[in-house]
């Protein structure tokens, strides 16, 4: 056992000065093998973060909403309807939430105004951050809107909101009910929907169902369905990208072949020399191997490294428009960084191993050289 | 089909596995056919020149068999959030047709590779190439079916695959009275099925210790039983005690962070250990082959010391599990 783990060593210190005699050409390799382990690395831990950013802020939202429906369009939840909803069994804490869109012709953009518990006093608002960034806007300021009544209204901004729920809170505008109903002409005791929580989680599904089967007029978002959505929608964007990289993957494959075949002389004639003072074939293809493992393993940490820093220090500039789409109001937010046991494997294979299958010929070639034939071109 | 890197990774595996024996095939047809180690034709001298290449390249491919195994149930796991009524990857193998097909196929061929790298092992220890038709006759007969049918259900899996799918979740394909296999492992009377698992990998464990010398063919039966009567102790009881749950039989969940990812503290060395009994039991019909006899008692050994401490070392943890669990049974 002992003199099988010093073989390796030994071959694997000859292997690392064999690397060294020929250093351009290795570190050109080692490059582009980085290079594609940073592109592919980057986009990983980029959706990785993303999800995990979309599940901490579903994480935060209602169970169940129930939503009114008039010919397949949402409508307003009349008044009386949210009793009806109290006396199915499982049922908890209905609350109806006012909430709407509001175009802003000034940036061109929606703003989503909402009344929540609790609200800002009358008269006031209090604003998300990315609105305050692009209408430069901070406490104490005044902003007017044009109300459905067709007057215009201004509203303090009595606070903006933290800059940690930006990725929730960038385009939104808080109000007082009155405040909203107002501006709105919202009639008095509607709703614009329904959000409840279940007793026990794992009966959502069933509650929701017993709902819809109940008021047949109305239909139950799931949080559940959210996150599975989401989760859909990050893979495939990811899927789609990572298919699109499948070309870099290709090339670098032929890239791979291509240096592993173009032998040296001088890398020939080495492996003549180690021949012919005994080493066997197995050898030079142990010490082949070796050679990989170390190129391989190199690129992977550099480029993963790098991927890490692109990713979590540089705000993914590369990626960013592909991956987390785009808006006029669009939130700033930092990615918490996660390193994923799955996701490292999947990458690892997925490099490594296109590498690995485009070398081993080639080296199979070099290894089975004939001594004497070397030696006399 | 649901495109997603794991999933993409872990076709790219099995086409590229399938691709290289389809690729080794026709050599290995000519060296069943021309073999002939006294002559010095120049095919000969080719010939033993490609086995080098042929056996580095099963090699690596059975290698990715192993790690595709790991990838495939750490995706299954982790797709279950796109089912609903999923909670573990028995959800996401339920979803689709042939999921589980796919699993079992995988490990069917990780245990068939197994034996065919211990026999490729020896074969190169022998100076004059004794199992050399052999080998690539199971290659060509066994090997590459085996990877074309994996390849063939993980695509049929796979491309059947559609987020939204109902399916339904642990709780109920695992659960006393639900039928089929799962229902039944889960419904086996845990007295007799405890005492068959300790029974099982105690024999295996003895087996391959006291016997490493000439009892191969009995490590490799005590291997394989301890393997089935392992799983089906995972899932009647030991999973209770798992979960601290008297009706949970889940043999996947362990696997899960919750609970401390125990399962592959189970699974790995169970696995590695059940390789290596079955190695054991592949080499003996060539035991008496004359340029063998030197290396393959000492080869025998090596694996039986490695099919012992895995054994032994399932044997731990599950001790270890029933030991730390608040769970107790009556």
């Amino acid at each position: 056992m002992r003199a099988g783990i010093e073989r390796q060593l030994a071959l694997l210190d000859f292997t690392v000065a064999s690397l060294a005699r020929r250093k351009a050409r290795n570190l050109g390799l080692l490059a582009v093998f980085a290079l594609l382990v940073f592109l592919l690395a980057s986009v990983t831990l980029f959706t990785r973060a993303l999800r995990q950013e979309a599940a901490a802020v579903l994480a935060g939202t209602p169970e169940v909403i129930l939503q009114r429906m008039v010919a397949g369009r949402h409508e307003l939840v009349p008044p009386g309807y949210r009793e009806r909803l109290g006396r199915i069994r499982g049922v908890q804490k209905v609350e109806g939430r006012l909430w709407g869109y509001y175009f802003d012709p000034v940036i061109r953009a929606n703003y989503t105004f909402m009344v929540t518990d609790p609200a800002p006093r009358d008269g006031t608002i209090a604003i998300g951050p990315a609105l305050a960034r692009l209408r430069g806007l901070a406490e104490g300021g005044t902003l007017a809107f044009r109300s459905y009544a067709g007057e215009l209204r201004a509203f303090r901004v009595a606070a903006v909101l933290p800059q940690p729920t930006e990725l929730a809170s960038a385009d939104l505008v808080l109000v007082s009910e009155k405040d909203f109903r107002a501006f709105f002409a919202y009639p008095e005791g509607c709703f614009t929907d329904l959000a409840f929580s279940v007793a026990n989680p794992q009966e959502a599904r069933t509650v929701a169902a017993k709902l819809v089967r109940d008021l047949p007029d109305a239909r139950a978002i799931l949080r559940e369905d959210s996150l599975r959505a989401y989760a859909s929608l990050f893979d495939w964007r990811e899927g789609l990208v990572l298919a699109m990289l499948a070309g870099a993957l290709l090339a670098f494959g032929i890239l791979a072949w291509d240096k592993a075949s173009g032998l040296s002389a001088e890398e020939r004639r080495e492996i003549g020399i180690l021949k012919a003072i005994g080493w066997e074939t197995g050898d030079i293809l142990r010490m082949k191997a070796w050679e990989g493992v170390l190129l391989c393993l190199t690129a992977f940490l550099l480029g993963y490294v790098a991927a890490y820093a692109h990713v979590f220090h540089g705000g993914a500039g590369l990626l960013e428009p592909v991956l987390k789409g785009w808006a006029v109001l669009y939130p700033r937010f930092a990615l918490t960084p996660v390193l994923d046991g799955l996701d490292l494997l999947t990458l690892l294979l997925l490099t490594c191993v296109p590498y690995t299958a485009a070398v081993l010929v080639p080296t199979w070639r070099a290894a089975t050289t004939d001594p004497d034939s070397v030696m006399r071109s | 089909m649901i495109l997603q890197p794991a999933v993409l990774t872990l076709l790219l595996i099995s086409a590229l596995g399938v691709a290289v024996l389809l690729a080794a095939a026709p050599f290995a047809l000519q060296v069943i056919r021309r073999w002939d180690l006294a002559s010095g034709s120049e095919l000969q001298l080719r010939l033993e020149r490609r086995t080098y290449l042929f056996s580095t390249l099963v090699a690596f491919v059975m290698a990715l068999q192993l790690a595709g195994i790991l990838l495939f149930v750490l995706n299954a796991d982790r797709m279950a959030v796109q089912f609903p009524g999923a909670m573990c990857a028995v959800g996401t193998l339920n979803a689709g047709r042939f999921g589980f097909g796919a699993l079992l196929g995988q490990v069917a061929l990780f245990f068939l590779a197994g034996m065919w790298l211990t026999l490729n092992h020896a074969d190169s220890l022998g100076r004059d190439y004794p199992l050399v038709r052999i080998k690539y006759a199971l290659m060509v007969g066994l090997l590459l079916p085996a990877a074309a049918a994996v390849l063939a259900l993980q695509w049929t899996y796979f491309s059947g695959l559609r987020a939204q799918t109902l399916t339904s979740c642990c709780g109920s394909l695992f659960a006393e009275g639900a039928g089929g296999l799962p229902g039944d492992l889960a419904a086996l009377p845990p007295g007799p099925v405890r005492a068959a698992f300790f029974g099982c990998l105690a024999l295996a464990v003895a087996a391959a210790w006291f016997l490493r010398r000439r009892g191969g063919y009995l490590t490799g039966l005590a291997s394989a039983a301890a393997f089935a009567a392992t799983l089906a102790g995972i899932t009647s009881f030991l999973s209770l005690y798992v979960y601290e749950h008297p009706h949970h039989h889940c043999p996947f969940c362990m696997l899960k962070a919750e609970f401390h990812h125990v399962g592959y503290a189970l699974y790995v060395p169970l696995f590695l250990a059940t390789a290596a009994g079955l190695g054991t039991a592949a080499l003996q019909p060539f035991r008496r082959v004359p340029t063998l006899s030197a290396f393959v008692p000492a080869l025998s050994v090596r694996l039986s010391r490695v099919a012992a401490a895995g054994f032994l070392l399932v044997l731990l943890v599950a001790l270890g599990i029933l030991w730390r669990s608040h769970l107790i049974l009556s």
